[in-house]
């Protein structure tokens, strides 16, 4: 990769977000209607896929936001860059809101506001070269930098790491990782403030993830951007952003600093969650930690449970779980911005406990018999 | 621990431990495009009741060879070359019959979605009920029986019921289960699991990944397991091969291959990987690059277009000769055993940390 | 399902409420007076006003509408006479009622197809299956190559060879033509068998490479693998695992084929000079006999419509996961 800089920086410091947030979402909040009967076709339901999101991402800070299938994070980016149409809630950006936008109150926005997708293979149009999908965002917001476009174009490839002279090839003569580049650079082209990235690096071999994450940290540090980086895999958000969000079931369970949620969540499905990252062993004395594993599958968000949502898999469920939907606040013991939404919160360590927790009936009935022999 | 004693290349009678032995497996795919060699020139063995992890990036090889040991490989457009022995029995030459008689039965497979994986037509108790049928001769009545019993088992709950639910009705981590169970019908001495938890969350994963380690104690079964997740093979295998381009680049005991790497692609996979608990200061160390095709592979060792350390070797030996894996804990790289030795030490362990 | 099957009826009624409609407006919106048509050369404008009377045509349009439409549930009644239900109007040409001449003209349509298709579904499904087992093969050669060119041919290219092969050079056998089955079944048989064979023949070449094609696609998918992996033998995931899906493009593909031939298929009847659907069709078209085309129309519709409810059915027989949402 590159490390000549050939693009100004256009925020300052990168590692204190400053007051005013760049991003404030509260009560964000979108179902997806489901429609059915007879004769007469009417909404009979909804996929609860987000409800009530409060988050904020502060200037060129980069905020992960993570959770299994299901559990709304794709679709949190897309109402952010406003591809979906939130049900409630509400967008700032930058002072503005934007959540019911129009088309034309929102172009100015839209430029600053970017999206890199998982996919990097049918997300770049195959008829078109390199260098014309890049440029198209430029001519669609008749943004014209100084040096002519084209210029312009090969500065973002080679910031990106690839070959500038590549400029007229075709998507498919790239590998994986370095269109997911080409989709990195478009994004850029329109020098953005903030960029959305859905599951960037998921879709890549593991050789590659790495490379395409350190080009985006290096993009998201020299230019200041900020970055809400949605992925599912744990180490590679805590690598990249400065805060978290865990998100369940279309609500955020718990957010805070990286080393709050990583070594003090309070969540138990933090706890969950953390417990389940397969980590290599590189070491015989490695740091030890808990064992938790849940039973069952995430249940549907067309009829999510009542109050807690984690609560039908939580092992310190209480009647009060399914009556008081827990609020996300700072529980004693977190440090400012490290909010949780449980009732009944756990210790703020990710140490092996006396007793794993296993709520899998058959894993129990297996290991039970296995420790009786 | 398993035998690993015969250098790549060289076809040997089989280890008195070892249940499964592959010999200089070769398997090519004829393409428009040209002849892909998919495996070439591939040797390891498997213990009784032992896991030996494969890991490798796409195209590695790895699905083809365990599609080959169960003779599901497309025999129209590839060839394959090599010995595969599995308890004394000869498979690269055994007929369609004696495979059939074996698959399901001694050799079951665990595929990577379950959802495509099972037959959206038939409900899930007839597909499990079927290789037992088949194999052991059962009736119906008795297949019945033991799949419930086996649904129960990996903890489906009231299997009497969802034994007549289609696939399309369990959730994500309730179908591999399902598949599991399938895999499990006639007690297979071996059981290949090809990236079964990929596609599922990461918290079933954990469920999933724990109850195939429970229930290979209590079936005893040798486990093949090929992934592209150290961290997953690190927690599921006793031994490990790493494989790149076709090939075995390094091999021994998952805790030597993992804690004491001794291949620049191994080396590469480790560095890469963010760590829960590693310093978010470091930044991740890349393999420079992206797999080679394998219509033209690169010359002599496959992975020096992407070596970090070939400047190392004297000579352009890397780009000229294949560099041989030799016996036992080996990795298939011209450096020598100090400069490994000196490169992990002050490059790489340091990363790691 | 049963719930899906009323929902479906009452779709398909409303539907052909629907082309009913079209029809009927379109035919009223040409420029042509059908008084005047069927007035003749020398028409006085008593006349002209008498053929208007008995047409229906002096009454309002939506009172013409009506009565045509009801005319269908619960019958109507003309001045020569009741037109029992399903009344789809009187012909302004032979006075017929249109219900009784396409009965007359149905059973050689029905018949056709009926002969047309076990022939191909057995044959051309078979080959294509077989071909596809033995892919690669001389027979998966054989039955792909010659379907190739056959489907390439049409019925009045093959027809009219057949017929100068077997009846006008050799005399081997008779002009086609029509003996009800219920009369003669051997007779029928015999009468008809040449278009029933030149259609088969086009239709076997087709369905043999989409059930090939289907059935290749189906051998790919990861089921059909796991099946295998079971131990199952090749015949058995062929006939079980992998045959059903490979139905799902055929029963779609089976479904527009009946009903159009069931509509009536003009190119076989002029080929082979009988006297079915299509010709009706044409001929109401031609001398702008609207009720008789309207009714043509209408039976078409019909069949279109019953055939796609069938094959939504065969759909969720086929596949659960239809049935079961």
């Amino acid at each position: 990769m590159s490390d000549n800089l050939t693009l100004p920086t256009q925020q300052g410091s990168t590692d204190t977000p400053s007051a005013e947030p760049l991003l404030k979402v509260e009560g964000l909040t979108k179902h997806f209607p489901i429609y059915g009967g007879f004769p007469i076709k009417r909404k009979v339901g909804a996929v609860q896929a987000v409800d009530g999101v409060d988050l904020t991402v502060g200037v060129g800070e980069s905020v992960g936001l993570v959770g299994e299938s299901g559990c709304g994070k794709s679709t949190t980016g897309r109402l952010i860059t406003r591809l979906l149409e939130p049900t409630a809630g509400k967008i700032t950006y930058s002072g503005q809101d934007i959540t019911h936008a129009s088309r034309r109150q929102l172009a100015p926005v839209r430029s600053e506001i970017q999206m890199i997708f998982q996919d990097p293979y049918s997300s770049l149009n195959p008829r078109q070269t390199v260098g014309t999908i890049i440029k198209s965002p430029m001519e669609v917001n008749g943004i014209n930098p100084a040096g002519g476009r084209e210029a312009r174009v090969r500065e973002l490839l080679e910031l990106v790491g690839l070959n500038p002279e590549h400029y007229n090839r075709f998507p498919h003569e790239f590998s994986g990782g370095q269109r997911q580049r080409i989709g990195v650079a478009r994004a850029l082209a329109l020098e953005p403030k903030l960029i959305v990235a859905d599951e960037p690096v998921s879709a890549l071999d593991v050789s590659i993830q790495a490379q395409v994450v350190n080009m985006l940290q290096k993009v998201q540090r020299e230019l200041g951007i900020a970055f809400l980086f949605i992925a599912h895999d744990l180490a590679i958000v805590r690598h990249f952003s400065q805060r978290v969000a865990v998100m369940y079931l279309g609500k955020i369970v718990e957010v805070g600093d990286r080393e709050s949620i990583y070594n003090g969540p309070r969540h138990p499905y933090t706890h969950a969650l953390l417990s389940a990252v397969p980590e290599v062993e590189i070491a015989e004395e490695g740091p030890a930690r808990e064992r938790i594993r849940l039973s069952g599958d995430v249940p549907s968000p067309i009829h999510p449970p009542s109050g807690c949502r984690f609560r039908t898999r939580c092992w310190k469920a209480q009647d009060k779980c399914a009556t008081e939907e827990p609020p996300l606040v700072q529980i004693s013991g977190n440090r400012p911005g490290h909010l949780t939404a449980c009732h009944f919160p756990e210790d703020p360590t990710t140490e092996p406990r006396d007793e794993d927790v296993i709520l899998d009936p058959a894993l129990r009935a297996l290991e039970e018999s296995a420790t009786k022999e | 621990m398993t035998t690993l004693t015969k250098p790549e290349g060289a076809p040997a009678p089989t280890g008195p431990d070892s249940f499964l032995s592959v010999r200089d497996l070769k398997v090519q795919f004829s393409t428009e495009d040209g002849l892909v060699k998919a495996v070439d020139g591939l040797s390891f063995d498997v213990e009784r009741g032992k896991t030996l992890g494969i890991v490798g990036e796409s195209g590695s090889g790895k699905s083809v060879t365990n599609l080959t040991i169960l003779g599901l490989h497309n025999a129209r457009t590839s060839t394959v070359d090599g010995e595969i022995v599995l308890d004394g029995k000869e498979l690269v030459t055994a007929t369609e019959k004696e495979l059939e008689q074996l698959r399901g039965n001694k050799m079951a497979m665990i595929f990577q979605d379950p959802l495509t994986a099972l037959s959206p037509y038939y409900t899930v108790g007839r597909q499990l009920s079927e290789p037992y049928m088949k194999h052991r001769g059962a009736s119906k009545k008795e297949a019945k029986d033991r799949a419930v019993q086996m649904l129960e088992k990996v903890g489906i709950p009231q299997p009497k019921t969802r034994f007549d639910d289609y696939p399309h009705q369990f959730s994500g981590g309730m179908r591999q289960r399902a598949m599991i169970a399938m895999a499990l019908m006639c007690d297979p001495d071996l059981l290949i699991a090809d990236e079964p938890t990929t596609a599922l969350d990461v918290t079933v994963q954990a469920q999933i990944l724990d109850l195939l380690k429970d229930l290979q104690q209590e079936f005893g079964s040798a486990i093949i397991f090929i992934t592209h997740d150290l961290g997953v093979i690190s927690n599921m295998a006793d031994d490990l091969l790493v494989m790149y381009a076709g090939r075995a680049v390094e091999r021994g005991s998952v805790k030597e291959v993992l804690r004491t790497p001794k291949h620049p692609y191994t080396w590469g996979l480790l560095s890469s990987m963010p760590r829960l608990d590693g310093d978010i200061h470091q930044a991740l160390d890349p393999i420079p690059g992206s797999p080679p095709s394998l219509l033209n592979p690169p010359s002599g060792c496959p992975f020096h277009p992407r070596c970090a350390f070939k400047d190392q070797v004297a000579g352009d030996l890397c780009s000229q000769e294949r560099p041989p894996l030799a016996a036992g804990r080996a990795a298939a790289c011209h450096l020598t055993a100090e400069q490994k030795q000196t490169i992990f030490i002050d490059k790489i362990q340091p990363r790691l940390r | 399902m049963f719930q899906f099957i009323i929902r479906r009826t009452v779709g398909a009624a409303v539907t052909l409420f629907l082309i009913g409609a079209v029809t009927f407006f379109l035919f009223v919106a040409a420029p042509s007076d059908y008084a005047s048509l069927a007035c003749g050369k020398d028409c006085s404008p008593t006349r002209l006003e008498e053929i208007r009377t008995a047409l229906g045509l002096n009454l309002p349009l939506h009172t013409q509408f009506w009565d045509f439409m009801s005319g269908i549930v619960v019958g109507r009644d003309f001045p020569t006479g009741h037109c029992p239900a399903p009344c789809l109007g009187q012909s302004f040409y032979s006075g017929e009622f249109v219900w009784d001449t396409i009965m007359d003209r149905f059973p050689l349509t029905l018949s056709l197809t009926v002969g047309a298709l076990i022939v191909f579904l057995f044959v051309g499904i078979g080959a294509g299956m077989l071909a596809a087992f033995k892919r690669g093969s001389m027979v998966d050669k054989v039955a792909t190559g010659g379907s190739m060119v056959l489907s390439s041919f049409q019925i009045y290219f093959l027809g009219p060879i057949a017929l100068t092969v077997l009846v006008y050079q050799t005399g081997w056998m008779e002009d086609p033509k029509y003996v009800p089955f219920t009369q003669d079944p051997l007779g029928w048989l015999v009468g008809l068998s040449i278009p029933m064979v030149v259609m088969a023949t086009i239709f076997t070449a087709q369905y043999t490479r989409m059930a090939r094609a289907s059935m290749i696609e189906q051998l790919a998918e990861e089921h059909v693998r796991t099946a295998r992996a079971k131990g199952m033998s090749q015949k058995y995931v062929f006939f079980r695992y992998a045959w059903r899906g490979s139905l799902i493009p055929i029963v779609t593909v089976l479904g527009i084929d009946i009903s159009a031939l069931l509509g009536g298929g003009v190119v076989t009847e002029l080929t082979f000079s009988l006297q079915g659907i299509g010709r009706l069709a044409v001929n109401g078209a031609v001398t702008k006999d609207l009720p008789l085309t309207m009714g043509v129309m209408l039976f078409g519709a019909f069949f279109i419509l019953i055939l796609n409810i069938l094959v939504d059915i065969a759909y969720a027989y086929i596949d659960p996961r239809v049935r079961l949402s």
